[in-house]
């Protein structure tokens, strides 16, 4: 936000953190973009029935400008990473990623030459879902533990951490 | 002096929300008009053929699964059917009746799913919350026969995983009580939409000849008004006992694939009522030591079972050498495995003829010539899975 970098480590701060976390956590934009098979699963939990909308998570971008989560679904291969990677330094700050299923968190089943063994080896990843592909009930709880470490973060660790990407 | 060129290259894809995964293409355009159109692909390749030389048989098999991952059942069956054409495996008759009534449910959630991510790339958003809706009910037979929602891999070598859960007649009628309602909301929605006529009729047009050079298959060939089926021309796994009608195409174009995919959901709709009303009884596995492993139950009480069931999981059967090339009428197309034993208890070779793959080919003729928004309507007609391309 740029008002964060002048304030000091006070009350004020701690106070504005609450009040930002909140409202991220409940307007998390995710990227629509999906890979292999878990992209099925991640439609089906944004679809009638399970519908993502109920955490206010339902607003697919199809541009990275416009989109703070990343739910990197399904296996990445090779000639996918530097996409992947890609995508990623396109999304504005704050963002998250969601490394959803087996093959992207680790490989998966498929421990070869074509598939990258974990998506954490090119972009930092904030929540592994587990399961080949998860059920959306799987997603949908790695999304609120994703809230609930959205609600947590200050700005003053964010600061620090875009310091060096930067 | 410098030329200008008059085109323009445009890149579309890996990530467009409407290449249905990880399609690129590389478009050449002159205005709106399309001059040159060039997939690329590989962009999910996993080295699934390789992966599998490198198992046992029947470790091979969850990775059919995850090629084709909107009909994995039908992958499960191909796999199966040319392993057990290469051991020379009788299959009970239950077992038939069984794999045929879950391949037609398969290619109801496939075309379920291509009805609504077609729908949602030529504007109507609703068609794909309607369209998952129903496919809810198919996963719910797939999660009561296997424990999972997608990758099931229930169909086995010589059989199937495990007895039947005890409410799949239940489950079965369900999904036909459902689907049948659901497929007239979605001709109510669609078929006589002006938006979707006026964006699918005449468009991504292909005749009768050029389908056959190009080698397609599956709705995309029938559309064009050519009569084959691989269900009707080479019949397997007991699909001669059932009634059924291939439906046919007349222009070659989006709007008439669009009407061949309802009627055959309309037509496997109708296979599955034959298959539960008249589901013989029988074992679930075929009796074979050594090549299927033997019931759960008796691996328990009795000493041979356990003996061959730890045999099957540790070394695997050892095939014979030869190559077999086994087809089946999936979802998208013919597909075909094509398994090479060398005596050992691993293929030597494997190879797929993906549908989505060769049907894919077919892009640069659909859309050369004509306008760029149309290709969104021909990638979305072909009904490809980037997972089954690029395997």
């Amino acid at each position: 936000m740029g008002l964060e970098e002048k304030i000091p480590d006070s009350i004020i701060l701690t106070t504005l953190d609450k009040m930002v976390n909140w409202a991220r956590k409940r307007s998390m934009w995710p990227f629509g973009f999906g890979l292999a098979c878990c992209a099925i699963e991640m439609i089906s939990t944004f679809a009638a029935h399970f519908d993502l909308a109920r955490y206010g998570m339902e607003v697919m971008r199809p541009s990275p400008r416009q989109a703070d989560l990343m739910i990197v679904a399904g296996r990445v291969s090779m000639k996918m990473a530097p996409v992947v990677r890609t995508l990623y330094e396109q999304m504005p700050n704050p963002k998250w990623v969601i490394s959803m299923g087996a093959c992207a968190s680790c490989g998966g089943v498929f421990n070869n030459y074509a598939i990258l063994q974990g998506v954490d080896r090119i972009i930092p990843v904030d929540i592994y879902v587990p399961g080949c592909p998860p059920r959306p009930e799987q997603l949908m709880d790695g999304i609120l533990k994703l809230q609930q470490k959205v609600e947590k973060e200050s700005l003053k660790d964010k600061r620090e951490e875009w310091g060096r990407s930067a | 002096m410098t030329t200008v060129s008059k085109t323009v290259e445009l890149n579309m894809g890996p990530q467009h929300p409407s290449t249905h995964g990880v399609l690129r293409v590389v478009l050449e355009l002159d205005g709106e008009r399309v001059v040159k159109a060039t997939p690329v692909i590989g962009y999910l390749h996993t080295g699934i053929e390789k992966t599998m030389e490198s198992k046992l048989y029947y470790k091979a098999l969850p990775a059919t699964d995850r090629m084709d991952y909107l009909s994995p059942m039908s992958n499960n069956l191909g796999f199966c059917l040319a392993v057990e054409k290469l051991m020379d495996i009788e299959i009970p008759e239950k077992v038939k009746w069984v794999r045929v009534c879950l391949a037609e449910l398969t290619r109801i959630k496939s075309h379920l799913a291509w009805v609504g991510t077609h729908a949602l790339d030529l504007g109507a958003m609703s068609m794909l919350l309607y369209a998952f809706r129903e496919r809810e009910s198919i996963i719910d037979v797939y999660e009561a026969c296997s424990g999972q929602r997608m990758m099931s891999s229930y169909i086995r070598i010589g059989g199937l995983a495990q007895e039947l859960p005890e409410d799949f007649d239940k489950l079965v009628r369900k999904v036909i009580k459902q689907v049948a309602q659901g497929i007239k909301d979605y001709e109510d929605l669609l078929t006589n939409n002006e938006i979707f006529i006026n964006r699918t009729k005449n468009v991504a047009v292909i005749s009768a000849a050029d389908a056959l050079d190009y080698s397609l298959s599956g709705p995309m060939l029938r559309g064009s008004g050519v009569n084959y089926d691989v269900r009707k021309a080479n019949p397997y796994s007991g699909y001669e006992y059932f009634d059924f009608e291939i439906p046919l195409g007349k222009n070659g174009d989006a709007y008439d694939r669009y009407l061949i995919r309802l009627e055959e959901m309309r037509q496997s709709l109708r296979i599955i009522q034959q298959t539960i009303d008249g589901m013989p009884e029988g074992p679930y596995r075929a009796h074979l030591p050594g090549i299927v492993l033997p019931p759960k139950e008796d691996v328990l009480y009795k000493m041979e079972s356990m003996i061959f069931h730890f045999k099957i999981i540790t070394e695997g059967f050892k095939a014979p050498c030869g190559g077999v090339y086994q087809a089946i009428e999936a979802p998208k197309g013919e597909l075909g495995f094509y398994i090479q034993g060398d005596g050992t208890n691993k293929p030597n070779r494997v190879r797929v003829r993906p549908p989505s793959f060769i049907n894919l080919a077919s892009l640069p003729k659909l859309v050369e010539g004509r306008l760029f928004s149309d290709v969104v309507c021909a990638i979305g007609s072909i009904d490809i899975v980037l997972g089954e391309v690029d395997r």
